[in-house]
């Protein structure tokens, strides 16, 4: 079985991902009448972490769908890896790697044809058959890649939906509580394709403070209702103050 | 830019096409979703015209009447079901997220059911011949019209899919829009139909311009598909 790192395969040295990876400013994304972020301001350098908190309903996902050029935001400014958003959305797009909440994968395809579709529409050469099977060994599930996604467990769906979202080794990683569905050995075997690498800046929602703190150089703290309640380096936040976040404390 | 760099493997639109409609031929295959069920209604609704006319054979614009409604309303199934995967199992997402061009998915859904209606009438077109037809000589000249047909079905049916899809009422929606849209077609393609279905064998007097309308419509649609589909894409 390979190593899970061993499918890291980016190359420092060529490496490049625009300084920041990153940038908003100012904003506000509306359903209706209703806003869910209400003017965000926040920069992730390259190679940086951010992790976003928030109770449910601060606009975390709504952040994250932004960044991933599917929602467009209501007013602001808002650039990812260099391409402003969402008029130059096709320039990041192919250049990042989005773990929903949805596995973003039918069902009715096997977990290593969903993989080979997608790693056509990145046109990976040879349809990624390679780098799909380094992921398939990494996540242990090479075994059971040939079936239906529809008769595999949340967890193993989970494994699948990690590797297709770092198959095509994106520059910047949007993860939504990643480790759901996972019990601890999983989310310990999918970690190294999800964890800090050169080249690549990550964006993670979590609701584990400890983890969220721990894991990244910035972090972003969303009240209900999407008002910025501290963002900045991870030492100005301390864990008492973000699960008081979470409590409703002003 | 590297040469391994994202945008520099951008796939082709045609590339990213061809897998999104191996994909859905796959599913199809798998699933047997759309196909089985359209040349099943096909059947049963030229049993009930055959019992509900109370005619042995039809002819002219009757006949052309009988077989293209029959199609038209069959080609809805897959309409609604077009998208249904992209929709509930995130390709929207799946798909917007790699570096490609809506049309490629546009020009995959209508491929894929241009595909779905030409094997419906392979099944239908023979079971409408059995049905009413005293002679089959219309029916060679027949098949090209349908074609005509399937690609203004397919050119104007993917556009109200993937405008319904996220819509509650899509079940709904597609017929209630669908069905005003594909006027013209089935105006035009009842015209040739009825010339190539006459009593008495095909006659060719007027085809050509229903042929025209046709293609007129059929070209036209696909230009507003892909004038407007990224922008459709878009939230």
């Amino acid at each position: 079985m390979a190593d899970a790192t061993s499918v890291q395969q980016r190359d420092p040295a060529t490496a490049s991902v625009p300084n920041p990876a990153v940038e908003l400013s100012g904003l506000w994304r509306e359903f209706g009448e209703r806003a869910v972020l209400r003017d965000v301001t926040v920069e992730v350098p390259s190679e940086s972490t951010l992790s976003v908190i928030g109770p449910n309903g601060a606009g975390k996902t709504t952040l994250l769908r932004i960044l991933a050029t599917l929602l467009r935001p209501t007013a602001g400014e808002v650039s990812v890896l260099g391409a402003e958003l969402p008029r130059n959305a096709w320039l990041a797009r192919g250049r990042i790697g989005y773990l929903a909440h949805e596995p973003l994968l039918y069902r009715d395809l096997t977990g290593a044809e969903n993989l080979r579709f997608q790693a056509r529409l990145h046109g990976l050469p040879g349809d990624g058959a390679e780098r799909i099977g380094l992921l398939l060994d990494a996540v242990r599930m090479s075994r059971r890649a040939g079936e239906q996604v529809r008769n595999l467990s949340a967890g193993m769906v989970q494994r699948l939906a990690v590797c297709r979202a770092v198959l095509h080794e994106p520059e910047l990683l949007l993860l939504d509580e990643p480790t759901s569905h996972l019990d601890p050995e999983a989310a310990g075997i999918v970690e190294p394709l999800l964890g800090p690498e050169p080249g690549r800046a990550r964006v993670i929602v979590s609701h584990d403070v400890d983890a969220a703190l721990a894991d990244a150089d910035l972090v972003l703290a969303l009240k209900a209702g999407g008002t910025v309640a501290y963002a900045g380096p991870t030492s100005g936040l301390s864990a008492g103050d973000a699960r008081a976040i979470y409590r409703g404390a002003p | 830019m590297t040469p391994e760099s994202p945008q520099s493997r951008r796939p082709s639109s045609l590339g990213a096409l061809r897998a999104i409609l191996a994909k859905d031929l796959r599913v199809e295959l798998r699933t047997l979703q759309s196909v089985p069920a359209m040349a099943l209604f096909a059947v049963t609704t030229f049993v009930l015209f055959r019992y509900g006319l109370d005619r042995e054979s039809l002819s002219g614009g009757l006949a052309a009447g009988v077989l293209l409604a029959t199609v038209l309303f069959a080609a809805i199934l897959a309409v609604n079901r077009l998208f249904v995967a992209e929709r509930d199992e995130g390709g929207f997402d799946a798909i917007r997220l790699a570096p490609v061009d809506g049309t490629a998915l546009l020009g995959a859904k209508a491929a894929a059911l241009v595909i779905y209606l030409l094997l419906l009438e392979a099944i239908a077109v023979p079971a409408f011949g059995l049905f009413f037809l005293d002679t089959w000589s219309g029916i060679p000249p027949l098949l090209g019209v349908l074609l005509l047909t399937d690609l203004g079905l397919a050119a104007t049916g993917v556009l109200i899919s993937s405008i319904a899809a996220n819509s509650r009422a899509r079940d709904l929606l597609v017929p209630l829009v669908l069905l005003p849209l594909l006027v013209p077609v089935m105006i035009a393609a009842a015209g040739a139909s009825q010339e190539l279905l006459a009593a008495g064998g095909p006659s060719y007097d007027g085809v050509a311009k229903w042929l025209a309308v046709l293609t007129f419509y059929d070209l036209t649609f696909a230009a507003v598909g892909f004038a407007v589909y990224d922008y459709l894409l878009e939230d």
